[in-house]
C-alpha cells in the first residue's frame, strides 16, 4: 500500500443515505480477476442509460466533478456486500477519501487496507460541506491524515477521529501481511497451543 | 473473570496477540472462499511468493457466478467460466480443497459449511462474502472480509480485528402460524434500521430464539449484516448438538461426545453485561413483505406501501420516494395487491431443507399462477439430493416451478438468472436494493412459505389464510433430514 499523503481535491456531492456496495459498483463488474480498471464501473446504473449513454445530472457526469478526488455523502455509505471491487473502483476513478457521517464496517475496513481513506464528520459538518459544495463550483478540502483534519480555503476546519493504528499503517503504507508475517513466534505459539480437534 | 458473553468467549479465546494501542490479532479457525472475491487475493500471494498457511482450515466451492442449469454443460459466459477455471487452479496449485461443480458437496458458501459439519461451534469463520454471520447460528463468530482479508487469511490465518461491542437483542413471546424465521429478521431490521447494528455483534437471545431450528438461526443470523451487525450469534444448545451430530466434518463418536460438552459452554454467563440491549415481542410480529430498496423498508403483509408524506424528516421521505419510484409503487398501494411476475427460492438466507419443505407444503397440488415465472435453487447438492428424496421436486414441477442445480443464483444474478429491467419478484433472498436482482427489478424479500403462496396468487397473499389448523405446527415438527445416507 502506497503512504497516504497530504492532498486537496475537488468534492463531489452525493446526498443519499445507506448508498449500498451494489450501487457503487454492480454484479457485472465482479468478474474481474484484476484489482484495476474498475472506474468504468463505477456507479454504473446511476452513470449510465442501458444504452450506455451517460445520464445527465448524475454527479461524476457533471464537468465539476469528473475530476473529483473527495466524495461526500451521508450516513451508512458502503452498506451491504463485502465486495472490495467498490474501494478499488472508488480509487481507480481518482477518489482517494470518502467524507460520511457513517460507514458500514466492512467497507470501512476494505478502504483502510487500501489507502482509500474513510473520512467520518458529524451530520452537521457534513451538511456544511454540502452547503460549500452547493454554492461554489469546484469547492476543495484539504485533507491532512497527520493532523486528522480537513479543510477548505476559507479557513472552514473539521477535525475527525481515527484509530492511531490505522493511521499509522496509512501514513507509513504498510504491508499487513509482511507486518503479521513478522509475528510468526506468535501465530505459532498460539497454534500449538490449540491442537486439533479445531477450536480448543 | 466475571460473567462474560458469549462473544466476549469467542473473542478471547482466539486472540494472538493483545498490545496496546492496537487492534488484536485474532486466529481464524476456518477460511471459505469461493470464485468471485479471491481471485485477486490468490494473485498477490503469487506474486509475493507465499504459500497459504493452512490449507488443512481453508475450503473453497463455486457458487455466486455458476449456472444453475444442466452441470454438465459448460459455462457459457466467458467471465464467470474464467473466474471459475482461475478458482480450480487456485485450489490445486495451493493445495486448498475445492467443492467443485460436479462434486456432491458443492453449493452456496454458507450453505455447506453447516452443513459438511466445516462450521463448529466455537470457531471464528470468515469468507469474502459478506453473510458469514449466518455460521454465528451455530455459536461460531462468522464475519464477512474483503479481499485483501482474504489475502491476509491464507497467508497468515489471523487477522487484525478492533474488537466490535456486543448487543444483546432478545425475542420474547411465541411467533404465531406463518410468522417464519425470516419475518422475525425482517421485522428486526424494519424496526431498527439497516444502520442499527453498525459496530455491534448481535446476540440473538430469548424465548423465541430458543424455539427455532437450527436452520432457522442461519436465517436469522444470515441477515444481522442486513442491520450493518459485525456479526449474529446464537448460544449453543442440545438442538444446536444434534445438528451437528454424523455431520462429515463434525467429530465421531467419542470425540464428538467430548466436543459436544465443550460446545454446550458457549452461552452468555448469567448476569453478563452488554454494551446494548434491545428486546421485541414476537407475538406482535407478522409475514412481511419488503417494498422498497433496502431491507428495513418493510411492511406487514395486511398493510398499506407509506406514503413518503408520513414521514417527517425530509431525508427520510426523499429516500421513501426514490424507493417508490423505482420500486413503480404508489403510496397507500395495498401489499396484497402488489402483482408479481417472478418468484425466486432460494439464496443463502432460505435454501435449505426446512425452507423447501415449508414452501412446498404451501404449493402441493396447486398451480403457478399464469404469467408468473417461479424458480426454486436448492442451496447446495446435499439439499437439493434431500428435498428430491422427499418427493419436493416433483411438488414444485407439478405446480410449474423450474427446479434448479444449487448455487447463489437470483440473489444476486450473477449468473445468467436475473430479472428483466420491470420485473417484479417476490424473493426469498436477503437484499432488494436497486437492480440487485438484475438492472431495473423490483426484489420483494419475503420468507419461502410467502413467496410460495405469491407465485400461486400472482400477487401477494397473507399466507396464514393458506393454512389450515394444524398446518403450521406439523410443518415445523417435521423429522429432520441428515447428511450420510440422505435422509436415514
Amino acid at each position: 500500500m502506497r503512504r497516504f499523503e497530504k492532498f486537496s481535491g475537488i468534492v463531489a456531492p452525493l446526498d443519499r443515505a445507506n448508498v449500498d456496495t451494489d450501487q457503487i459498483i454492480p454484479k457485472q463488474f465482479l468478474k474481474a480477476v484484476d484489482r484495476r480498471g474498475l472506474a468504468a464501473g463505477l456507479f454504473h446504473d446511476w452513470r449510465f442509460k442501458p444504452d450506455g449513454l451517460e445520464v445527465e445530472g448524475f454527479v461524476l457526469n457533471r464537468p465539476q466533478w469528473r475530476n473529483a478526488a473527495i466524495l461526500v455523502s451521508r450516513e451508512n455509505f458502503g452498506c451491504g456486500s463485502s465486495r472490495e471491487h467498490a474501494v478499488w473502483a472508488l480509487e481507480d476513478f481518482g477518489f482517494r477519501a470518502v467524507i460520511a457521517v457513517s460507514f458500514a464496517d466492512i467497507f470501512r475496513i476494505n478502504c483502510l487496507r487500501n489507502g482509500l481513506l474513510p473520512i467520518v464528520l458529524s451530520p452537521q459538518e457534513v451538511q456544511a460541506i454540502f452547503d460549500a459544495v452547493e454554492i461554489g463550483d469546484g469547492y476543495s478540502l484539504q485533507v491532512d491524515l497527520e493532523r486528522q483534519t480537513v479543510a477548505d480555503r476559507r479557513e472552514w476546519l473539521a477535525r475527525f477521529e481515527i484509530d492511531p493504528y490505522d493511521k499509522r499503517r496509512l501514513l507509513e503504507g504498510l504491508d499487513d501481511v509482511a507486518l503479521t508475517l513478522s509475528e510468526e513466534q506468535a501465530i505459532a505459539a498460539y497454534e500449538r497451543s490449540h491442537p486439533p480437534p479445531y477450536p480448543g | 473473570m466475571g460473567a462474560t458473553t458469549l462473544f466476549e468467549k469467542l473473542w478471547q479465546e482466539h486472540v494472538v496477540l493483545e498490545r496496546p494501542g492496537q487492534p488484536s490479532l485474532l486466529y481464524i479457525d476456518l477460511h471459505l472462499v469461493h470464485e468471485v472475491t479471491s481471485p485477486q487475493a490468490f494473485a498477490a500471494l503469487r506474486q509475493a511468493l507465499r504459500p497459504v498457511r493452512r490449507p488443512d482450515r481453508t475450503f473453497a466451492t463455486l457458487d455466486h457466478n455458476v449456472p444453475t442449469t444442466e452441470r454438465a454443460a459448460p459455462i457459457a459466459d466467458a467471465e464467470s467460466a474464467r473466474q471459475v477455471e482461475m478458482l480450480r487452479q487456485n485450489c490445486g496449485a495451493f493445495g486448498v480443497k475445492l467443492f467443485d461443480l460436479g462434486s456432491p458437496e458443492q453449493g452456496i458458501v454458507h450453505v455447506i459449511g453447516p452443513e459438511l459439519g466445516l462450521t463448529q461451534p466455537g470457531m471464528t469463520v470468515v469468507c469474502g462474502d459478506s453473510h458469514t454471520s449466518t455460521h454465528g447460528a451455530l455459536g461460531a463468530l462468522g464475519f464477512g472480509i474483503g479481499t485483501s482479508e482474504v489475502e491476509h487469511v491464507l497467508a497468515t490465518q489471523c487477522l487484525w480485528q478492533h474488537k466490535p461491542k456486543t448487543l444483546e437483542l432478545r425475542l420474547e413471546g411465541v411467533a404465531g402460524a406463518g410468522v417464519t424465521a425470516k419475518d422475525l429478521i425482517l421485522g428486526v431490521i424494519g424496526r431498527i434500521q439497516v444502520d442499527g447494528a453498525v459496530g455491534y455483534v448481535i446476540e440473538y437471545r430469548g424465548p423465541a430464539i430458543a424455539a427455532l431450528s437450527v436452520e432457522e438461526r442461519m436465517t436469522v443470523c444470515n441477515m444481522s449484516i442486513e442491520a450493518g451487525a459485525r456479526a449474529g450469534i446464537v448460544a449453543v444448545d442440545e438442538k444446536t448438538v444434534e445438528y451437528l451430530r454424523g455431520r462429515p466434518y463434525a467429530p465421531k463418536n467419542a470425540a464428538f461426545e467430548r466436543a459436544a460438552a465443550r460446545w454446550l459452554r458457549l452461552r452468555s454467563d448469567e448476569g453478563a453485561r452488554f454494551d446494548r440491549s434491545l428486546q421485541f415481542d414476537v407475538a406482535t410480529f407478522a409475514p412481511v413483505v419488503t417494498w422498497g430498496t433496502n431491507p428495513a423498508m418493510v411492511a406487514e403483509v395486511t398493510a398499506t406501501v407509506p406514503d413518503p408524506a408520513a414521514y417527517a424528516h425530509p431525508a427520510q421521505r426523499r429516500a421513501v420516494e426514490r424507493a417508490l419510484e423505482y420500486m413503480a409503487l404508489a403510496p397507500g398501494t395495498r401489499i396484497e395487491d402488489i402483482r408479481i411476475d417472478r418468484v425466486f427460492i432460494g439464496s443463502c438466507t432460505n435454501s435449505r431443507l426446512e425452507d423447501l419443505k415449508a414452501a412446498a407444503a404451501v404449493v402441493r397440488g396447486r398451480r403457478v399462477a399464469k404469467g408468473v415465472r417461479a424458480m426454486v435453487v436448492p442451496g447446495s447438492q446435499l439439499v437439493k439430493r434431500q428435498a428430491e428424496e422427499l418427493g419436493l421436486d416433483r411438488i414444485f414441477s407439478a405446480a410449474g416451478f423450474e427446479w434448479r442445480e444449487s448455487g447463489c443464483s437470483m440473489c444476486l444474478g450473477m449468473n445468467p438468472d436475473i430479472l428483466a429491467s420491470g420485473e417484479r419478484c417476490a424473493s426469498t433472498s436477503n437484499r432488494n436494493f436497486e437492480g440487485r436482482q438484475g438492472r431495473g427489478g423490483r426484489t420483494h424479500l419475503v420468507s419461502p412459505v410467502m413467496a410460495a403462496a405469491a407465485a400461486l396468487a400472482g400477487r401477494f397473499v397473507d399466507v396464514r389464510q393458506w393454512l389450515k389448523p394444524g398446518d403450521w405446527e406439523e410443518l415445523r415438527a417435521a423429522p429432520k433430514a441428515r447428511p450420510g445416507s440422505v435422509l436415514q
